[in-house]
């Protein structure tokens, strides 16, 4: 996979490397911003209240 | 595939030895799993010191909001001689008072709001509904995010008896404190009978009982206030649960706009 994305990846080597690590950051992003956020309420690790 | 940029081997043979498509899996194979560890190691990240900025931000909003509503509510001279009751029902989500404790920091303060949803817990600790407003008769419960999420009750465990637990309303401050022996540290030798701290099941809603500990439908033998957050750090498997009690009258605000003596070491 990541192969693949670094041989579509336009230009040279300094180029594939800056826009790997933007596609880095767009990923991450979009974990930390919106999947994350998403998913965490349905995890456990959370529950600090007693209820029955 | 079909325009390979760099040298490299893609293009070169389509006619492949069985042992490449092995080759070909197994990396896809380990590249997925080094891929789902960066993720999970990322929602540590995340769940650690991401949740801080969100919650922090939040916090922010409702302090300011609880104290600009105080700053414009009129004066209420009365409320020297006996303190009102604060509204019977806060809206969800809405501040109900400001929590100091000094032994979780210097000037260690969180904006309470009502309820103790996600949602609300994600603005600061929250106030269970239906349990006693602050100064009330019977047990003010609170519950707060240990790890994460601003984690404002990350250090519970460190209350010891005696400590000073202040809920700060718009005309008044109420001092409870960490019941049990201060003389020995003892946290279950309170004469009450409560102990001042406990680790319990998160199904055991005794806890926040008008009395804490005793039947949720029996009266109220005085003023409490029980703190509720997970236990061990980083599980929910049990709760940490803080309780105190009323520590004399009330503090008017008019009196000591600065804070209790509890707070100021006066």
């Amino acid at each position: 996979m990541y192969t693949w994305i670094w041989r579509h990846l336009p230009g040279g080597t300094a180029s594939k490397a800056v826009l790997a690590l933007l596609l880095v950051a767009a990923v991450s992003a979009l974990l930390l911003f919106v999947v994350f956020p998403a998913i965490a309420p349905h995890l456990p690790y959370d529950d600090v209240t007693v209820d029955q | 595939m079909s325009t390979p940029t760099t040298g490299s081997p893609a293009g070169q043979d389509r006619d492949r030895r069985p042992g490449d498509l092995w080759r070909t899996v197994a990396r896809g194979v380990g590249q997925t799993l080094v891929t789902a560890g960066l993720v999970v190691l990322l929602f540590v990240v995340y769940e650690l010191y991401v949740t801080d900025l969100f919650a922090d931000r939040r916090q922010d909003a409702v302090a300011d909001e609880l104290r600009a509503t105080w700053d414009g509510a009129p004066e209420d001279p009365t409320v020297a001689a006996a303190p009102a009751a604060p509204p019977a029902q806060v809206p969800l989500g809405q501040g109900v008072g400001f929590l100091h404790v000094p032994r979780l920091g210097p000037d260690w303060s969180r904006a309470v709001v009502e309820g103790t949803g996600p949602e609300q817990l994600e603005q600061g600790p929250g106030h269970y509904v239906g349990t006693a407003m602050p100064g009330q008769p019977g047990n003010v419960g609170i519950a707060g995010h240990r790890v994460g999420t601003g984690s404002p009750f990350l250090d519970l465990d460190r209350l010891r008896p005696g400590d000073p637990v202040v809920l700060e309303t718009a005309d008044a401050w109420f001092v409870y404190r960490v019941l049990g022996d201060p003389a020995t540290g003892d946290l279950l030798a309170d004469p009450s009978g409560i102990p001042g701290q406990q680790v319990v099941s998160p199904t055991d809603v005794d806890v926040i009982s008008p009395t804490p500990d005793a039947d949720p439908a029996a009266p109220a033998t005085g003023s409490y206030l029980t703190l509720t957050t997970c236990h061990p750090k980083y599980s929910a498997r049990q709760r940490l649960v803080v309780h105190a009690r009323l520590d004399g009258a009330p503090v008017a605000k008019a009196d000591a706009p600065g804070g209790p003596p509890a707070l100021t070491g006066d």
